[in-house]
This record gives structure tokens, C-alpha cells and sequence, in this order.
């Protein structure tokens, strides 16, 4: 998935002049998870540089160049570490078009790893996306998958409007679908790690069956699709399985199809639950679905805590906590 | 004149974005002929109740006190005795040492992630000694020899770098991220810079409670260019509050060396400049020029005459971490050719220099650290490591996170089966 990241930028940067990368570690190294490897080298360290470390200043100066015209996309090094960026984001990012009226607006992607699973403790595991699609003006974009990151990555550089771009860095090396003491699997033993070279873009807003079933639909994104799958068929469940893949704009009419198909449903992040993005999908599919539904929907998500250390697998909502709110839900 | 003219009204080249490079990269030969080094002892001592403007200098040149026949020298010499020349000698060591031991666990698997000190052992070390006890630090991940140099058990340590049982912070906290309030060491964070600040806020405390107590902050080179960095000076300054605000200049931040943090400024001591704060560059590998710079700045925020800026000038000779190979950004051999040396080596020379310190001892000295240090890695062993015996419980995660546990995480507890 990380090639596939690198591909995006190395495209968008080839085709457009006013596309730029920076961020820490990203110019000369290529970046921490080597998400910008070779770009600087390929387009020179004014498109492709090393920042200072100051989150606040990265957003804030790309927010500048976006108001000039160019179109940055700047790497936050762990999403645990964007909240001194955050005023910039939502003050600022968000709003520029509303209030300026469109005089200046802020076509700019930031783009994070997301996430747990890699012992990484409090500060290299969260998942904030719901701090993202609570605020007005952006768009929060979660890939499952190197075609999809590749295709989201260089939709979202292309788009107007300011694009909070979401890589769960446990998929980075290949699909994990909770079962932590397996053996990983790397992409290229999956469809799915396979990209096409050159241009094409995955529209922002279109969710993505992954999996077709009748009898519950599991509402998901990131690396809890793959988790979600696992879930299923331990489970023995014939559930849709939906990929949001991009969270604000959100494909309502996905999610409302087939939950009128399947009546029940249940939604899977690894983000904590409380204000999460799931209590947004679960108001959603009562609010759409309310009379087709045949029994509450369940949320699984982490729990309320900071993401620790040890306990990591205990924290993590992983295929057997999914399978148990998969009986709940279809028990009723 | 004319010139003058000339070049306001000739129509000026196309802009050009700067983007600062290092010196050297892999495959050069590393050359740290810019870096100007004062010649140990020649950097005056002013009475701590200096005006900041009379020491401006101070900011740009390298308070060192062992010249190169590890002899001390100077005004900022003279402050050690020998015994406590041999336990500074034995802290470092002791890191060292620990950190060679502990970075085997971690290939081992036993742990899941480790940082190292070396060749930064002499900063952490010889501050904690010009502490007193009640005064706080607020460090980064790079000083536990802050601890060690304040007799935290090493097996503590280790129980926490194992998350195990008798890990102190409940495994809730990724490996070296240590805390202990009873040895003077706050909560290390993880995410940068945000503690800066922090120990100015504990020094206004201790001033506003009519307290004797004093703080330390602590921040990378790297670090210095986060929002709270500024802040934290611009509270110093305006409050005087009693904290020592150091800054560990070890040349790099992960790939990123220390000019793109730095920027157009001389030093990353003049920072403070602005600011009104005393500012001082050390020799941060030397025991002995630290011991004696913080002693000075220590002493200044205990008499109520405010903050004080310190540039720890050292070089960072492992890895960032263990995530991180520097072969990839920097020469293999920049770290032979820094010309400050490696502080443990010149502190040891400097005692057998006094003839209180030999390589026999020395030998010795090196057998008993590892004996203690086995000692104390087998004990931690036999309370679990990250994967596989005795763990903090399920329970403890839930735990902690409030004061009194709210009924949804009760709820959520239950749902985990704990
Ligand atoms: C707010 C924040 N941004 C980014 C990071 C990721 N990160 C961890 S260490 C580091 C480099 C710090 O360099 P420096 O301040 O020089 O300290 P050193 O590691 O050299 O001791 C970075 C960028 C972080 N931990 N927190
Ligand atoms: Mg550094």
C-alpha cells in the first residue's frame, strides 16, 4: 500500500506542476513508512522537502500555498501527532471558501497513518477520524486497500476542497484481518495489491460492496473491512460487508440499500466509541431505515480508554468481539 | 550610490523557494569543520544575577571545562569532588550499558520498541546530580539518565520496558516512556514538545505557592520548532519562572538534521535571546561543563531570577530508535568525526588524569554494571516480558482513565469480561 501512496503523489506531481509534498522526515528519507521515498530526488526539494517539526506549521503553510493555487499534500508523521495542526485544520482549512466567499480556498490533502496493531502505544495507534467529520468544510477519506488508496489519494489531490486523508498503517504491508498471531500476508499474495499503473482516480463518496449477503450488513472502513470479513465467515454469517472508504461525503444510498435489503446492522471502527463515527451511522440507519430494521444496531468499536501498550489485542475490536455483536444482532 | 540604484530598479530574479541540505549525506565524508568550538575554560562564568544582555555571547559560543588531556579548566571547573566524579562516571556507564542490554531484549522480542542515549549520557546524568529532591523534570524520551542518576531501580525500568506484572504503569504506556513523581521525572508524553511548556506552568506553581521547588523542561533540537517550545519561552520570560529550559541539540531529528529546525538562526540557544532569557550553550559531553551549567541555571531559578536557556550541544550516535536505520541519511562514520568526543571516554580519562580513576578499576567497574544490570533483567524476566509470562490486566486498561470509573466504562469492563 505504501508503493501504491507513493505511486499517487508521483503521479499527481508529474501531471501538475502545482502539486507539493513536505512534511517531516518526508523530503530526503522519503518519509518514516517511506511514503514519499524518491519523490525529491525526482522533482527536487522545492515540490518535495523536509519540515520543521511543528504540525501547526506544515497545515498552516500549506493552507497558504493552497490559498496561492498550488495543491500541497503534506504528511502528518502518525495521526496521533495532528492535534497541534488541529486549529489550522478546522479554524482555518475547513472554512477559508465559506468565509472568504471563494476568493481563496484551500485544495490541500493531509495525509496520515492511522491506527493500531503495531504495539505502538498511545501515540502511534489512534484513530481521530471522527474529530475530522464532525467539523464542516472537510473530507475524511479511510483507504482499505492499495488500489484504493491509490485511486482515493490522487481523487482527493484533485479535489477543491480540503481532504483529511486517513492510512491505516497496519495495512501498510498487507491485509490484516485481526487474527494477530498469524502469519502477515503481504499484498502481493492479494487481488487487491494490485494497481495499474498511471492515472485513475476512486471518487470520493462512493462506498464499495466488498462483500454481498443477506443477512446483516456490517458498515466499516479501513483496516476493520478486512476485519470485518475475518468476522463474517468465522461467524459463518452471510453479511454485506461495506467499505465506506470515504466517511464525509458519505454514499448514504449504499448504506440505505442494503441495509433495507438485509433489516439489521452493525458498525465496526477501531476508534473509540463514544462520539464516534459510529454513532453517526447508526443515527443515520435509524433515521433512513427505522421501519425495515428487526433489530437495534450495534456499534463495535474501541473501548472508551487510551489505546495501551500491553493490552493491545484486548483493546483492539477484533473478529471476536465482532462475532458477538453479529449473534446479538441476528438473534432478535 | 549609483550601484545602489542600480539594484533597486533592476528587475530582480525569479523567486526561489530555500530549502537548507546537510553538509554530508551517506557515501561523504563527514566534515564538522562549520562547527565552532570554544576552546575548554575560555568562556567566562558570570555571577548568576547577570543582566541577560551582558551574556549574549554566551548564546553562541561552548561553556566546556576537560580540555583535550581531560584536564578541567577554567572558571566553570572545580565544582566535583572525586567521589562524585566516580558516580557521575558509574551513571553513564550504567546507561550504557543498560541501553546495550536493553536493545538485544528488543531484537529478543521481548520488548516491542526501545530508544537509546548513547553518546548524550553526560547531559541527563550530570543534570539530575545539580538537582534537589522535590524539583521536577519534565523530559523527553531521551533522558533517562535523569533517573538513573536518581537511583530509580533499573529493574523498574526494565518492568516497564517489558510491560510486564510489575510494570508501573500498568503496560499502559509504550517502552522507555517512563514516570516516577517520587524521583523527580514527570510522565513522559510522546508527543513532542507538549511538556516545554508544562515545566514553566510547575515552576509558576512552586512560585505562586511560595514553594522553593524548581522545574526543568526538556526538548530535541528537532522539537524547538513546535508552537509549545514559543510558548513555553514567552511564559518564562514574562512570569520569571523558576525552570531550566534545556534544549539537547544532538544534531538530528530522526533524518532531519539540525539545520532545518534551526533555520536562520546562529544557535538554537539564541532562541531565548528574544526573549529576555539568559541563554548558554554547554558542551553536553562533557560531565563537568554540564554539571557546572546547570548548577548556575539551578541556582538562578532558586533565588527567584527566572528562567535560563540551555543548549546541550551533543551528537545523537545510535539509531532514533529502533524503527530507524540512519545509514540511510547520514554518513556511517559522522559520529567518529564529531569533535566532542564520547563522554564517557573523556570523563574516565579525566579521573585517571587525577589519579582517582585507573583502566584496572575501570575493567572492574564495567564487570560489576553488567553483573547488576543481569541481575536485575533476570528479576524483571521472572515478571513477565511484553509476549509471554505475567501481564498487567485487562482491568488495569480500564482503569486510570478517570478519577472514579464512569458507569459506561464499567459497562464496557463488563462487556470485555473483566
Ligand atoms: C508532535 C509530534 N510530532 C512528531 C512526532 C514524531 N517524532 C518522534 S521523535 C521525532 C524527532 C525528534 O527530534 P528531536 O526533537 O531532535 O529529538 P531527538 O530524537 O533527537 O532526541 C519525531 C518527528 C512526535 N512524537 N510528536
Ligand atoms: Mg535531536
Amino acid at each position: 500500500m505504501i508503493e501504491a501512496i507513493r505511486d499517487a503523489m508521483d503521479v499527481c506531481m508529474e501531471r501538475d506542476d502545482d502539486v507539493v509534498v513536505f512534511g517531516e522526515d518526508v523530503g530526503f528519507f522519503g518519509g518514516v513508512f517511506r511514503c514519499t521515498a524518491g519523490l525529491q530526488k525526482k522533482y527536487g526539494p522545492s515540490r518535495c522537502f523536509d519540515t520543521p517539526i511543528s504540525e501547526a506549521g506544515i497545515v498552516g503553510a500549506a493552507i497558504g500555498m493552497a490559498a496561492y493555487g498550488l495543491r500541497p499534500c503534506v504528511e502528518i508523521q502518525f495521526a496521533d501527532y495532528v492535534y497541534p495542526a488541529y486549529d489550522q485544520i478546522v479554524s482555518e482549512a475547513a472554512r477559508i471558501r465559506y468565509r472568504s466567499n471563494g476568493q481563496f480556498t484551500a485544495s490541500m490533502v493531509v495525509r496520515m497513518p492511522t491506527g493500531g496493531g503495531i504495539f505502538g502505544g498511545q501515540t502511534h495507534s489512534q484513530s481521530p477520524e471522527a474529530l475530522f467529520t464532525h467539523v464542516s468544510g472537510l473530507k475524511t477519506v479511510v483507504p482499505s486497500n492499495p488500489f484504493d488508496a491509490k485511486g482515493l489519494l490522487i481523487a482527493a489531490i484533485e479535489d477543491d476542497d480540503p481532504v483529511i486523508f486517513l492510512e491505516p498503517k497496519r495495512l501498510y504491508n498487507g491485509p490484516f484481518d485481526g487474527y494477530h498471531d498469524r502469519p502477515v500476508k503481504p499484498w502481493s499474495q492479494s487481488d487487491l495489491g494490485e494497481v495499474p499503473d498511471g492515472h485513475f482516480t476512486v471518487p470520493l463518496g462512493q462506498a464499495k460492496i466488498v462483500r454481498e449477503g443477506t443477512a446483516v450488513t456490517m458498515l466499516s472502513y479501513g483496516t476493520m473491512v478486512h476485519v470485518s470479513l475475518a468476522a463474517a465467515e468465522a461467524a459463518g454469517v452471510d453479511a454485506e460487508i461495506i467499505d465506506l472508504r470515504t466517511l464525509v461525503p458519505l454514499d448514504l444510498d449504499a448504506v440505505r440499500r442494503s441495509v433495507l435489503k438485509t433489516g439489521r446492522c452493525i458498525v465496526v471502527h477501531e476508534a473509540t466509541l463514544t462520539s464516534g463515527f459510529g454513532a453517526e451511522l447508526t443515527a443515520l440507519v435509524q433515521e433512513e431505515c427505522f421501519f425495515h430494521l428487526e433489530a437495534p444496531v450495534r456499534r463495535v468499536a474501541g473501548w472508551d480508554t487510551p489505546y495501551p501498550h500491553a493490552q493491545e489485542w484486548d483493546y483492539f475490536p477484533g473478529p471476536d468481539r465482532i462475532g458477538r455483536a453479529l449473534q446479538e444482532v441476528l438473534e432478535v | 550610490m549609483s550601484e545602489e540604484i542600480g539594484t533597486e530598479t533592476a528587475p530582480a530574479d525569479p523567486l526561489s523557494l530555500h530549502v537548507p541540505e546537510p553538509a554530508v549525506r551517506p557515501g561523504d565524508t563527514p566534515d564538522f569543520s562549520t562547527v565552532r568550538i570554544a576552546r575548554a575554560g575560555e568562556v567566562p562564568r558570570p555571577p548568576v544575577d547577570v543582566p541577560p544582555d551582558d551574556i549574549r555571547d554566551l548564546a553562541f559560543s561552548i561553556i566546556r571545562v576537560l580540555n583535550r588531556d581531560a584536564v578541567a579548566v577554567g572558571p566553570w571547573a572545580g565544582l566535583l569532588s572525586a567521589d562524585e566524579l566516580r558516580d557521575g562516571l558509574r551513571h553513564m556507564m550504567t546507561l550504557r550499558a543498560f541501553d546495550a542490554r536493553m536493545m538485544i531484549a528488543q531484537r529478543q522480542g521481548k520488548t516491542s520498541f526501545y530508544m537509546q542515549n548513547l553518546g548524550e549520557e553526560a547531559i541527563a546524568c550530570a543534570f539530575q546530580k545539580a538537582l534537589e529532591p522535590g524539583d521536577m523534570n519534565f523530559p523527553t524520551y531521551r533522558q533517562a539518565g535523569l533517573l538513573i542518576a536518581a537511583g530509580y531501580p533499573l529493574v523498574d525500568m526494565m518492568n516497564q520496558i517489558y510491560s510486564n506484572e510489575r510494570d508501573p504503569l500498568k503496560g499502559r504506556q509504550l517502552p522507555i516512556m517512563y514516570s516516577s513523581r517520587d524521583h523527580g521525572f514527570f510522565s513522559i508524553s510522546g508527543n513532542l514538545a507538549t511538556q516545554f511548556i508544562q515545566a514553566v506552568g510547575w515552576g509558576m506553581a512552586s512560585a505562586i505557592k511560595g514553594d522553593r521547588k524548581i522545574s526543568a523542561g526538556w526538548i530535541g533540537d528537532g522539537s524547538t520548532a513546535e508552537s509549545d517550545f514559543h510558548a513555553g519561552l514567552v511564559f518564562a520570560s514574562t512570569y520569571k519562572a523558576p525552570v531550566v529550559l534545556n534544549i539537547v541539540n544532538n544534531q538530528w531529528a530522526i533524518s532531519t538534521f539540525q539545520g532545518i529546525a534551526r533555520g536562520g538562526s546562529g544557535t538554537f540557544a539564541a532562541r531565548g535571546l528574544g526573549f529576555g532569557i539568559p541563554s548558554l550553550r554547554v558542551d553536553g559531553n562533557d560531565y563537568l561543563a554540564v554539571y557546572a551549567v546547570a548548577r548556575w541555571a539551578i541556582e538562578r531559578a532558586r533565588r527567584n531570577l527566572g528562567p535560563t536557556l540551555i543548549e546541550h550541544v551533543t551528537y545523537r550516535v545510535g539509531a532514533h530508535s529502533t524503527s530507524d536505520d540512519p545509514s540511510a541519511y547520514r554518513p556511517k562514520t559522522e559520529s567518529d568525526a564529531w569533535p566532542l568526543g564520547d563522554p564517557v571516554l573523556r570523563l574516565k580519562n579525566h579521573l585517571i588524569e587525577l589519579d582517582e580513576w585507573s583502566e584496572e578499576r575501570h575493567t572492574q567497574a564495567e564487570a560489576e554494571i553488567r553483573d547488576e544490570i543481569i541481575t536485575a533483567q533476570k528479576e524483571a524476566e521472572t515478571h513477565g516480558t511484553l509476549h509471554s509470562g505475567q501481564h498487567p490486566s485487562v482491568r488495569d486498561m480500564f482503569e486510570g482513565v478517570y478519577a472514579e470509573m464512569p458507569p459506561h466504562l464499567r459497562r464496557q469492563r463488563q462487556q470485555a469480561g473483566y
